[in-house]
């Protein structure tokens, strides 16, 4: 491929969190982890697959984010997980109620 | 390069034991942490407290940094002396990983990569076919682009591995387009643009995490916009038909009669396009001209004497 070819390709991407659908292995790869501790984020409600069994499970792309949130608070404030499906669950309050207030206020 | 205080950056003092760093270090990550703070500088100052404590939370790195000697002030121009490390062991204290690329020059010229036990932790390299890893980066765009799903070239930096086994930076650039309706926070999935795989393995993906260049006008919640519109007092008081610039195009918005400061006309749908698109939200601002000739000042005192008006009557004052 010659560098002009590059320069006018224009890649299509998709956006994560509302078109993309992930299996249990691919989300275990875009977020680095082994399988048994992503099952162990679905166990403690960190993601929530669709599904009956680990092989069918699928996730909705908005779970990659709550992963990589989870992996980030662990890390830095030492949380474990229980806590980390906690402080998930209030954030996504937080931002409800303040798109509520932001409605009220108008 | 400048110095950093990285007792100051912690909030503690120099003498300060291994346990109250650990303290202050959860204290101010919690205070900080970019996923849960509201604080407007959260991301610049949990990378500073990162660094931070990555030095002081190991005691061979913090006794060769307390070398340096305590007459530093932070900001001051620095070099390392040159002996400043010499015969001093290191044990190669773990590095949180992570975050290390992201820290200074000045942490990198005491700890970083040519320095003994400095070395930054590497993956080893499979040896088998494998599929290449998954990237992440940031992207500033244009509110415009979320509405509109034009392209745009993206610049990404990356660090590979060279045959020498030193790291080099790798500039590249690639156009996107940015799908319509796209929000704060929200990731653009790139299908095999990501770490090239091994053997005859398939690349990883590339994720880019939009964020929005901040604007003058514009600023945005969720996918609802908001305009702050200057208007003048007449204009709100008798209404009025004033052209806005929104970023779908101009409007013809009407205002109201007897609108009040700070009141939000709301155009429906005209916020971030999506499936159930976002609201935009002109919020009025009175603004006052100023009684700086005789003219002004005669008509300030007409309209004083037009109305009974007692401002602040609610109050009781």
């Amino acid at each position: 491929m010659t560098s002009r070819e590059t320069k006018t390709t224009i890649l299509t991407g998709t956006i994560l969190e509302e078109e993309v659908v992930l299996s249990l292995g691919e989300l275990c790869r875009a977020s680095r982890l082994s399988a048994e501790r992503v099952i162990e984020f679905a166990e403690e409600g960190v993601v929530e697959p669709i599904g009956g069994s680990p092989e069918s499970w699928r996730f909705r792309g908005v779970n990659l984010r709550r992963i990589r949130c989870a992996q980030r608070l662990e890390e830095d404030l030492g949380v474990n997980t229980a806590g980390v499906a906690l402080i998930l669950d209030l954030l996504d309050e937080v931002e409800q109620l303040r798109a509520r207030l932001g409605r009220i206020e108008s | 390069m400048r110095y950093k205080d990285y007792y100051a950056v912690m909030g503690v003092e120099r003498d300060a034991p291994q346990d109250e760093i650990k303290r202050a270090y959860r204290k101010l990550a919690r205070k900080y942490h970019p996923d849960v703070s509201s604080e407007p500088d959260a991301e610049t100052r949990f990378k500073e407290l990162g660094e931070a404590y990555e030095v002081l939370k190991d005691p061979e790195k913090r006794t060769a940094y307390d070398r340096l000697g305590a007459d530093w002030k932070a900001g001051q121009d620095f070099r390392p002396p040159p002996d400043w490390n010499e015969g001093f062991e290191f044990h190669g204290g773990e590095f949180t990983g992570a975050a290390s690329e992201d820290f200074s020059d000045f942490f990198d010229s005491l700890f970083g990569r040519d320095i003994p036990g400095g070395g930054f932790k590497r993956s080893a390299r499979p040896s088998f076919h494998a599929r290449g890893e998954d990237t992440y980066a940031k992207i500033l765009i244009d509110l415009e682009d979320a509405y509109s799903g034009r392209s745009r070239a993206v610049k990404l930096e990356h660090t590979e591995i060279g045959s020498d086994g030193r790291p080099s930076v790798k500039k590249r650039t690639l156009n996107v387009r940015i799908p319509k309706g796209v929000r704060q926070g929200q990731h653009i999935r790139l299908a095999a643009q990501g770490s090239p795989g091994f053997g005859e393995g398939e690349p990883g993906d590339l994720y880019l995490e939009v964020e929005f260049r901040p604007h003058r006008y514009y600023r945005v919640e969720g996918k609802d916009v908001f305009i702050d519109l200057p208007v003048a007092p007449w204009e709100a008081a008798l209404g009025a038909t004033v052209k806005v610039t929104t970023p779908s195009g101009k409007v013809d918005l009407r205002i109201p009669p007897n609108s009040a400061n700070g009141r939000k006309l709301r155009l429906k749908d005209r916020g971030i396009p999506a499936k159930q698109p976002g609201d935009l939200f002109v919020v009025l601002n009175i603004a006052l001209p100023k009684a700086d000739n005789e003219a002004a000042k005669a008509a300030y005192a007409e309209f004083g004497r037009a109305f009974e008006f007692e401002p602040r009557a609610d109050i009781g004052m």
